[in-house]
């Protein structure tokens, strides 16, 4: 693994994506350095997910190229392209957990597919990981006999099953109560801690964006790129932007929506 | 002054005039009906129209019409009177009185209202009558260009499915330990247990019903035993693995169809992917393979039953002893006939779980997606089952078997 901080693990030059014909994000460009924490941040619909989905390869860009460790993943051949996969975690929002497999099954899944460990080995990675994340001994419950949180969880443990570099994040905290979902930030500090990993985590939960970020970017759904880059606390009391200021600050007064059709006043005098 | 009082009370849907306004109390009807008091009092060239009692959107909202009956040259003001609980109604009912005025010409004055129901007013545009605008009507060259976009689409989609599929066949035929032979198993459970109730059921009354129309015309003939030959020779050489076909179909393609479905909705597709795990390879091969070997093996099953039925007309309505049927039906159906129909089994096997497959690979992201994958899965194995037995019916005839 790679220690050096400055180090970029992930570069993303010019991306273009979308979907069919419609553009959602146009020449973005930056930089997962080692070890960091990234918040991509921005409004509804501004292609956050769509940027995820680029990067770990389920969405083919129009143009621009997606580089892990300095090797394209976008221009990658099958054998290259399976090695990169091998490099990254993915904790998809809804889980995605596979629904007929046991937990211990879903998290020695992908150690069976790259590695050429014993069995018994692999069993014993399903229940360190499973500890890892606070789950011992749910080994053999299936996904749906899960509570939301312990999903979350299991869904980590899936993602860090190949002790992977990077981890990527939608939505992480989306669903939980406050409580696991601060349980939630503390357990990806913690895997931060443990392992070095570096984490891309697609969020729009502000506590989480303080608790956790060393740098946001901001998208945003007009420019179709990235308005904002910086530590979340700089740019909300630094930043210009108004767009960038009120997501970033909750107590900022919303500028109000006037409604021009609206008729105005009560008194309503049509001549 | 002039002074006029015209009173409504508004009550149980039904208007009654009313003069001098009578509040009926709800709880003497017997059930909790809100009664909403609607007043219009003439006074010094201005129609106050007084609103009171509780407005509940269960009753009908009074037309303003009624209200202000011939006053017609007079401005509206609308004053509250012991106004009690109200919702949309009250609000359905000023927005209607507004733009009432607006249309005649007339000032609306709402200011003594609650400042709550001013600005839930004040939210709906004056026009709010307008509706959206129609959606253009599609012209029917676009109708024909989309259509054909959608099976050119379709057609893309199936071609490069059925790709994928021959490239990972050809993947477990180098390495054959990487298969996932234990979902494979499963399947092959899975399929032969749902489907041999319906199967049993289905071939058994084909054998019936073949039996008793061909008796009735070959006894005519004195041939009543040819019912043998006849319900031998169509059972195993279509009937029995068409009817198989069929079941499977319904049951275990539609259920492939589902299960990889709802596994596309809750993203596990996407997951195996960012795992580095084809999802052809890893979901429908083992389906793929499972269905085609349990296909001929129902199918057999299919013909013992259908002949069994066949001999149960026999013996119970024709007086031919189940022996002579069953000799009969022996020297007539060989070996070549039993093997051409599940030959054939084969690739209705292979057709059902490939619609079911590529259905539930390509479904919509929705809930109503899967249901229409699944239903587009037994719609299209059916479809491609009975292409491929008039295919086979062909090639068997040119051949000559």
């Amino acid at each position: 693994m790679n220690n050096d901080s400055t180090a970029a693990v992930i570069e993303v030059k010019n991306l273009t994506c979308g979907y069919g014909e419609t553009v959602v994000l146009q020449d973005v460009s930056f930089e997962v350095h080692a070890r960091e924490v990234l918040f991509v941040i921005g409004g509804s619909g501004c292609g956050k997910s769509t940027l995820l989905r680029c990067l770990i390869g389920l969405l083919k860009p129009f143009h621009g190229d997606v580089a892990y460790f300095g090797k394209s993943f976008t221009a990658a051949d099958t054998a290259q392209r399976r090695d990169i996969l091998k490099t990254f975690g993915v904790l998809y929002q809804n889980n995605a957990l596979w629904s007929y497999m046991t937990l211990a099954e879903n998290i020695s899944l992908p150690l069976d597919e790259h590695t050429s460990l014993s069995r018994a080995d692999r069993e014993e990675i399903v229940t360190l990981k499973l500890t890892e994340v606070g789950l011992a001994g749910s080994e053999d419950l299936y996904p749906s006999e899960l509570s939301g949180g312990m999903q979350k969880r299991a869904a980590l443990a899936r993602a860090l099953a190949l002790d992977p570099a990077i981890v990527f994040f939608d939505e992480p905290s989306e669903g939980l109560d406050p409580i696991i979902s601060r349980e939630m930030d503390e357990l990806i500090l913690q895997v931060r801690e443990n392992f070095g990993t570096t984490m891309v985590i697609v969020s729009h939960q502000l506590s989480s964006i303080f608790r956790l970020a060393d740098r946001v970017i901001m998208l945003n759904h007009e420019t179709k790129g990235i308005i904002a880059e910086g530590h979340p606390a700089e740019l909300a009391a630094t930043s210009t932007d108004p767009r960038v200021r009120d997501f970033l600050n909750p107590n900022n007064d919303l500028p109000k929506h006037t409604n021009e059709n609206s008729a105005g006043d009560s008194k309503l005098i049509s001549k | 002054m002039r002074q006029d009082t015209i009173a409504v009370i508004w009550q149980n849907a039904d208007f009654q005039i009313m003069t001098p306004i009578q509040p009926l109390p709800a709880a003497s009807l017997g059930q909790n009906i809100a009664t909403a008091k609607l007043e219009a009092v003439i006074t010094s060239g201005e129609c106050r129209v007084q609103i009171g009692g509780d407005w509940r959107l269960n009753e009908r909202v009074p037309s303003w019409n009624r209200v202000i009956q011939n006053q017609m040259a007079l401005n509206v003001r609308v004053v509250c009177d012991d106004l009690g609980k109200w919702d949309t109604s009250l609000v359905l009912f000023l927005v209607h009185g507004r733009a009432w005025c607006a249309a005649s010409k007339k000032e609306f004055h709402a200011e003594a209202l609650p400042e709550n129901l001013q600005a839930l007013l004040r939210q709906v545009p004056l026009n709010s009558a307008a509706k959206p605008a129609t959606k253009e009507a599609v012209k029917p060259w676009e109708l024909a260009s989309n259509v054909a976009k959608k099976w050119s689409h379709h057609a893309q989609q199936s071609i490069s499915f059925l790709g994928e599929c021959t490239l990972g066949f050809m993947g477990v035929a180098k390495n054959p330990r990487r298969f996932r032979w234990l979902d494979c198993l499963v399947e092959m459970q899975k399929c032969w247990s749902s489907s041999l109730p319906m199967v049993s059921l289905v071939s058994f009354l084909v054998g019936v019903i073949l039996a008793f129309q061909s008796a009735v015309q070959l006894q005519q003939f004195g041939a009543a035993i040819y019912v043998a030959d006849l319900v031998g020779l169509s059972v195993v050489r279509e009937l029995g693995p068409m009817m198989a076909a069929f079941i499977v179909a319904g049951g275990t393609g539609a259920r492939f169809a589902a299960q990889i479905g709802n596994m596309k909705v809750d993203d596990e597709i996407d997951a195996l992917e960012t795992v580095g795990i084809s999802s052809v390879n890893f979901l429908a091969l083992p389906r793929l393979l499972a269905v085609t070997i349990m296909m001929p093996i129902l199918a057999l099953y299919a013909n013992v039953l259908g002949v069994l039925g066949g001999m149960f007309v026999s013996a119970t309505m024709l007086n031919i002893p189940a022996s002579a049927y069953w000799i009969e039906t022996q020297n007539r159906v060989g070996f070549s006939d039993v093997s051409s129909g599940l030959f054939k089994c084969l690739f209705f096997g292979l057709a059902v779980g490939l619609a079911g497959c590529l259905r539930g690979m390509k479904c919509e992201r929705s809930a109503a997606g899967v249901g229409t994958a699944t239903s587009s899965a037994v719609v299209t194995g059916i479809m491609l089952i009975v292409l491929a037995d008039a295919l086979f019916a062909v090639i068997y005839n040119v051949l000559g078997i």
